[in-house]
């Protein structure tokens, strides 16, 4: 049974990602990045982290991607009013990605292909686990990270007053 | 099988769910025309039916019959899927609330909740702020500037407001050291409710509810004045239905997850002294949540027929100056004092 | 400028205290306003089966009066034409003639008489200016209709029927409320 999701909910990430990158229309782009996330959120489920699959989909998609949504809304584009580029940057792109490639392809040399394992039962991913383990292991940077995000929605606050 | 029991037992709790909030949101309109004419010294509707009773039947049979309208320079793929994602995660609020105490029937425990995750109230979370993309994409789809602009201030708002919301749970869970949306429940038991622990959460948390139910005072994303119908200005027949539909479904649910975070989910003062039988206590209990749960969502109609809208300005600096920062010191407060005083 | 009643009040702009500016405790009081009215006596009829009743002077529909003998009152003197400030009533004038005494009282009579319900303000000055009692407004109601062309009102609409007369004694001028 499990089996069966996790192939669907990986054909599903791959062809989502990859119409992310192929379609024409950035708005399409956006919203395939997001069923993409929602996919990889499934994919945590399978692997009884729920906290990391709901956290995943609060952050990325119910924050992180409403914002990039809002910007290409905003923004606009179509063909008409898209920049032309010049060849030399069009050169420059090709290279830079074939070395990506490259470097993902030496990646996944190295790597061994192990036995297929039905997906792993555990109780890494409850909330208690994660909470013990953040406050214990990695005290440090936690509270470094906390510390940033208080700073940065005080900040947004500062911001948002009226300049005096 | 035990297995096949219990997706029976859950499907059959899950269609009358879907059936109870459908029936409650179309009922809310009913309530909605209502109450707008009472508090208006008039009747409202009153000829469908006895006392108008029939109105939610007349109103969705008119959506039915519409004429269907996709404008044609609309992304249509995206245009009919808007409505969709937003009514479906409205109905899928309802999954991890606990309706009532667990019903014993034919000796098999029936939990009156779909499912007990342990992330409970992060769930919730997380699906509210997923059904923003109904709004966004149908409001970019209809290729039209209100609309889009009706988009953009219900991404905004709901962003902003998340933000105070989820500090003001996060008190709340501070207290009670779960995330399950039952356990919370069950440490009310008795009189011992949250709103008198967290008056000031409480406080921060229904504002920021009746902003991401696009309720008056906040309803800015649909300003007939001002945006002729908001997001929702190039939709016609049912999939206007389903819009307004799922706002009533949301303020259904919000007014559910108030209930049960704050003023004790289906627990009633006094209510164990009566010594029910298990089934008929459970009927009790649901009946309770649900008392509670309309309550809320006459509070959510009275406040629309009391409050004026706010201008765009005032509901950004109420949002990240106001209640985001008396969120964080609520959270402050709710630590300090269970470190020292508990 | 001395002030014309004693209601007027100067407005002060003043900085709002703490508890002002909490809006809790207005909002409260709007709340507890609205919540009041809930109990209110409602001001709704319920128009098909409750009628609002019209106020003795209400002005609607005009009609063209007969005398007790049924002949019709107007001469197709014009005056109620003229004094129309919405320029909404015309008429050709005919001479009676032998044989037509009981259809008509005056010797010369309107041959037809046209009212142009959209252009008519119901001011009530052609009753004032008529001399014969022939024109008086009513408190019947102009029904809806598709068509503009159906709103000229002619003599077929406006002259009352003999056996079904319209009872107009609450608009002469010596009428008193009951």
């Amino acid at each position: 049974m499990s089996q069966y999701l996790f192939f669907t909910l990986s054909i599903l990430t791959i062809v989502s990602a990859l119409y992310v990158v192929f379609s024409r229309n950035p708005m399409h782009s956006v919203l395939s990045l997001i069923f993409c996330f929602f996919t990889i959120a499934g994919h945590y489920v399978l692997l009884n982290a729920q906290f990391l699959a709901i956290v995943h989909i609060i952050v990325y998609a119910g924050a992180i991607m409403v914002l990039f949504l809002f910007t290409v809304m905003l923004l606009n584009l179509n063909k008409e009013t898209e920049p032309h580029k010049t060849n030399w940057i069009k050169i420059a792109a090709v290279i830079a990605a074939g070395m990506l490639f490259l470097v993902l392809i030496a990646s996944l040399k190295s790597t061994e292909l192990g036995p297929f394992h039905l997906p792993y039962r555990s109780t890494i991913g409850f909330v208690q686990n994660i909470g013990i383990k953040l406050f214990t292991d990695y005290l440090l940077p936690f509270e470094v990270s906390s510390i940033l995000f208080m700073s940065a929605m005080i900040g947004a606050v500062m911001l948002a007053k009226k300049e005096k | 099988m035990m297995d096949w029991s219990i997706i029976i037992e859950k499907s059959i709790l899950v269609v009358v769910l879907f059936g109870v909030s459908l029936a409650i949101a179309a009922y809310s309109t009913y309530a909605e025309r209502k109450i707008a004419a009472f508090l208006q010294d008039r009747i409202g509707p009153d000829r469908a039916g006895p006392w108008g009773l029939l109105q939610p039947l007349a109103d969705g049979g008119k959506m039915f019959f519409k004429e269907e309208i996709i404008p044609n320079a609309s992304d249509k793929f995206l245009f009919i899927l808007g409505p969709c994602i937003f009514m479906t995660t409205a109905l899928m609020t309802s999954a991890l609330i606990p309706w009532g105490k667990s019903m014993n029937i034919g000796g098999r425990e029936i939990s009156l909740q779909v499912a007990n995750l342990n992330i409970g109230i992060l769930y919730i979370f997380a699906i509210v702020s997923v059904g923003i993309y109904g709004i966004m994409i149908g409001g970019w789809a209809s290729n039209n500037k209100f609309a889009l602009l009706g988009a953009i201030r219900a991404s905004s708002q709901m962003i902003s407001y998340e933000l105070a919301m989820g500090m003001a749970i996060i008190a709340i869970l501070l207290t009670s050291n779960s995330l399950n949306i039952r356990d919370i429940v069950d440490q009310q038991e008795g009189f011992k409710w949250n709103v008198f622990y967290q008056p000031l959460g409480f406080l921060i948390f229904i504002i920021c509810a009746f902003a991401e139910c696009n309720r008056t005072p906040f309803d800015l994303p649909e300003t007939e004045t001002e945006l002729v119908g908001g997001y929702h200005t190039e939709y016609s027949s049912m999939k206007l239905g389903l819009y307004l539909f799922a706002e009533y479904t949301n303020m259904f649910i919000s007014s559910a997850v108030i209930s049960c975070l704050y003023f004790g989910g289906y627990h009633f003062p006094g209510i164990d002294s009566l010594h029910l039988s298990q089934n008929v206590a459970a009927l009790v209990s649901v009946a309770v949540l649900f008392s509670k749960t309309f309550f809320f969502i006459l509070f959510f109609m009275w406040v629309r027929w009391t409050l004026p809208r706010f201008r765009y300005d005032q509901l950004m600096r109420l949002g990240w100056q106001v209640l985001l920062p008396l969120a964080i010191v609520n959270v402050l407060i709710t630590g300090a004092w269970l470190t020292y005083f508990k | 400028m001395q002030s014309l009643t004693n209601r007027s009040v100067v407005v002060r702009k003043r900085e709002m205290s703490f508890m002002e500016k909490l809006y809790l405790p207005a909002i409260l009081g709007g709340m507890a306003l609205t919540i009041k009215h809930l109990f209110k006596k409602k001001v709704t009829n319920k128009y098909p089966e409750v009628k609002r009743i019209f106020a003795p002077i209400y002005r609607g529909v005009h009609v063209l009066k007969r005398d007790e003998q049924g002949r019709e009152n107007c001469t197709a003197c014009g005056l109620c034409a003229v004094s129309c400030p919405a320029e909404a009533i015309t008429m050709v004038a005919a001479e009676r003639k032998q044989g037509e005494e009981n259809l008509y009282r005056e010797e010369k009579y309107a041959a037809t008489y046209e009212i142009n319900m959209l252009r008519c303000i119901f001011c009530g000055l052609c009753e004032e200016a008529c001399p014969k009692d022939a024109i008086y407004l009513t408190d019947r109601l102009i029904e809806s209709k598709y068509d503009r062309k159906k709103f000229i009102y002619g003599k077929e609409l406006l002259v009352e029927k003999i056996d079904e007369r319209i009872d107009i004694s609450k608009r002469k001028k010596n009428y008193t409320m009951a």
